[in-house]
């Protein structure tokens, strides 16, 4: 019934070379189903951004292969990849990466710009995202002059705005407050249970991890079974 | 992203950090001013060199003169007598260059028979000592000699006609105020008078008609007489003169086809050359201002091509600054799918668009300035030169600079461009 929407086998990735050489992940393997909310979780420095920066095609394995769809992204173009970045994929930072002298709506609207779309289409996709998340009166304020959990939305509502198939979400609550970040997790699972869109979450906050499907843990570069800390269960 | 989309981003961009922008665009707005007025005066003069040789220089007329001997030099002894060699009749001796041979009767006959040319005229020197209009006193004339290589640019009145038995005057326009009349038209068509004197230092008096007034021109200020009018007073002065004076002229002029092609009139002054005899066109003679001024303006050039390229230099730290400062953004685009092609030409674009705006406005500063400073050099020091416009702008030269700086803004981008345009979105977005 779900099909599997990202695959790694047996990735590797390293950074520096000689005695300085780290390896940031050692042969880690993962299937995301499509419509599944995953959480990736580990401590700092574990891999599990590097895990996730893999599967989004933001950076490219030393070792092992992975599958978007199907399909081998090293048999892309770089033009390609762009495509399958900006069309199926959404991204969700911690530190949000919005341009802050530039309205709500132009931030918003940044991937329907990169994609090509027309002036006025764009406009009206990202007011009805905007809409949907209740920040439209919000569309003519610049970035800066937002608080935390609103310029959050609009992230996610910028990470929206293409219909992706899944988004990225690394640390997402990690610079809120644990109210607001309560509220951007419902969001975010709302959009996974209303619209079937995958969720993949790194994080190293426990709670958010349970509130996912399934979890995968990340030490040192390799899945484990469990995280030794309290509330974290397998 | 769309190409217009780029735009508008460079753009929106390029006004972000505006007192970084505005300092960029100040130098370039220096050498972009300095280039245009540099420009601006090259064609101003240059265009004034080209009128007057069109309008006024005869195209099918040589000016033939002997090729002087070098004089001796230092240490060197006198140089062996030649008694076929005549001196111009009261001409002083020259010590220092100069003409100092002069063309004889035998010398005007073999020109004659050079191939190629059909009519040769010696320029008879005629010095007469005064002018004046109706009894409003006598003043010092000079006599324009190589009237025959040009034509007038006349003010008013007609340009005197070879063939004309009439004795007929062009004045300058400098004339007219001192010798009393009110305007320009009024001259035309009056008598004036003429003072000369015989061999003997006897005075005669002849009149002539105005024919016409002349601007001021780099070619020739004085008074240009008619041919008839010439040798009227040339007979005059020969009035008394022993018969062993031979007569010898410092120049001639001579006819030649006027359909003759460039290499045929080089190999008619080679020539010309082998015989003993240096033949110029007035386009020759005009040529060597052009040459001059050529090298200044390019001296000129240069120094606001200096200007130009530190102000490049000021583009690139500008835009490498910017990279910088936008390392997130550019990671996030690219995280986005954007391509490095498209950041590359985003960052160019700004470059160019910071070009722009620079030389935009020096071009539109140095026409003002240039304007004005033309304007009010020509109505002072220069009022007398008429038709010279110090600095002409003319669009084409104007949106070439203009062209040209965008070009050195773009490349001057590159680096800072190809920098942005390599950045690997994982790095960028992690960068603090």
């Amino acid at each position: 019934m779900t099909s599997t929407l990202l695959e790694a086998r047996a990735i590797k990735k390293s950074y520096g070379r000689g005695p300085a050489r780290f390896d940031a992940l050692d042969g880690v393997s993962l299937n995301v189903q499509a419509g599944e909310a995953i959480a990736i979780v580990g401590k700092s420095g574990s891999g599990k951004s590097t895990l996730m920066h893999l599967l989004a095609l933001l950076d490219t394995p030393d070792g092992g292969s992975v599958r978007v769809n199907g399909a081998d992204p090293t048999t892309m173009s770089t033009a390609q990849i762009g495509r399958v970045r900006n069309r199926d994929f959404g991204f969700v930072f911690q530190q949000f990466f919005l341009t802050p002298n530039a309205t709500v709506l132009e931030n918003v609207m940044l991937p329907l710009k990169i994609a090509g779309v027309g002036a006025r289409e764009r406009k009206v996709r990202s007011m009805a995202v905007l809409e949907q998340l209740e920040l439209a009166d919000k569309a003519k304020n610049t970035a800066i002059n937002l608080s935390g959990g609103q310029k959050q939305r609009v992230v996610i509502a910028r990470a929206l705005v293409n219909r992706p198939q899944v988004i990225f979400a690394d640390e997402p609550t990690g610079n809120l407050d644990t109210a607001t970040g309560r509220l951007v997790e419902n969001l975010l699972f709302s959009l996974n249970r209303d619209h079937g869109i995958t969720l993949v979450i790194v994080t190293h906050d426990p709670d958010l991890a349970e509130r996912c499907d399934r979890q995968v843990f990340i030490r040192d570069g390799r899945e484990v079974r469990a995280l030794d800390y309290t509330g974290a269960s397998a | 992203m769309s190409i217009l989309d780029i735009l508008h981003a460079a753009v929106a961009n390029t006004f972000r950090s505006r007192l970084r922008t505005t300092l960029t665009v100040v130098a370039i707005f220096i050498g972009a001013c300095t280039l245009t007025l540099t420009n601006a005066i090259g064609t101003g003069i240059s265009g004034y060199l080209d009128v007057q040789l069109a309008s006024v220089g005869a195209p099918d007329v040589l000016s033939i003169s002997k090729t002087s001997t070098a004089a001796p030099g230092l240490g060197d002894g006198p140089a062996e007598y030649d008694p076929a060699a005549l001196t111009a009749s009261g001409a002083a001796a020259t010590e220092t260059g100069g003409p100092s041979a002069v063309l004889s009767p035998t010398d005007l006959n073999a020109i004659a028979d050079t191939d190629g040319i059909s009519d040769v005229n010696p320029v008879i020197a005629v010095t007469p000592r005064w002018i004046e209009y109706g009894e409003q006193g006598k003043y010092v004339i000079v006599v324009g000699a190589n009237s025959e290589m040009t034509k007038a640019d006349l003010a008013a009145g007609t340009q005197l006609q070879p063939s004309s038995s009439a004795n007929e005057v062009l004045l300058p326009a400098s004339y007219l105020a001192t010798l009393g009349f009110d305007n320009t038209e009024e001259a035309i068509g009056k008598t004036i008078s003429l003072g000369v004197a015989d061999y003997t230092g006897a005075m005669h008096e002849v009149t002539a008609t105005v024919a016409g007034v002349q601007n001021l021109t780099l070619l020739g200020v004085g008074v240009r007489l008619s041919r008839a009018l010439t040798d009227e007073l040339a007979a005059i002065q020969a009035t008394g003169k022993p018969d062993g004076v031979g007569t010898g002229y410092f120049l001639a002029t001579a006819r030649f086809d006027p359909a003759a092609t460039p290499n045929q009139l080089t190999a008619l002054k080679a020539d010309l050359a082998d015989q003993g005899y240096t033949a110029q066109t007035v386009a020759d003679q005009i040529g060597v201002f052009q040459t001059i001024l050529t090298g200044i303006i390019g001296v000129l050039n240069g120094f606001a091509g200096i200007a130009l390229i530190a102000a490049g230099v000021g583009i690139i730290n500008t835009l490498l600054m910017s990279v910088q400062e936008r390392t997130r953004e550019i990671g996030l685009m690219k995280a986005m799918g954007m391509s490095g092609r498209r950041v590359y030409a985003l960052f160019s674009t700004e470059a160019i668009f910071i070009g722009f705006l620079g030389s935009t406005l020096g071009a539109l500063v140095a026409i003002i300035i240039g304007t004005i400073v033309s304007t009010v050099l020509g109505n002072t020091i220069l009022s007398d030169l008429e038709g010279l416009q110090v600095m002409q702008f003319s669009p084409a030269p104007v949106a070439g600079i203009i062209l040209l700086v965008m070009l050195i803004a773009f490349l001057a981008g590159t680096l800072p461009a190809r920098r942005a345009a390599r950045q690997n979105p994982i790095d960028a977005l992690r960068y603090e």
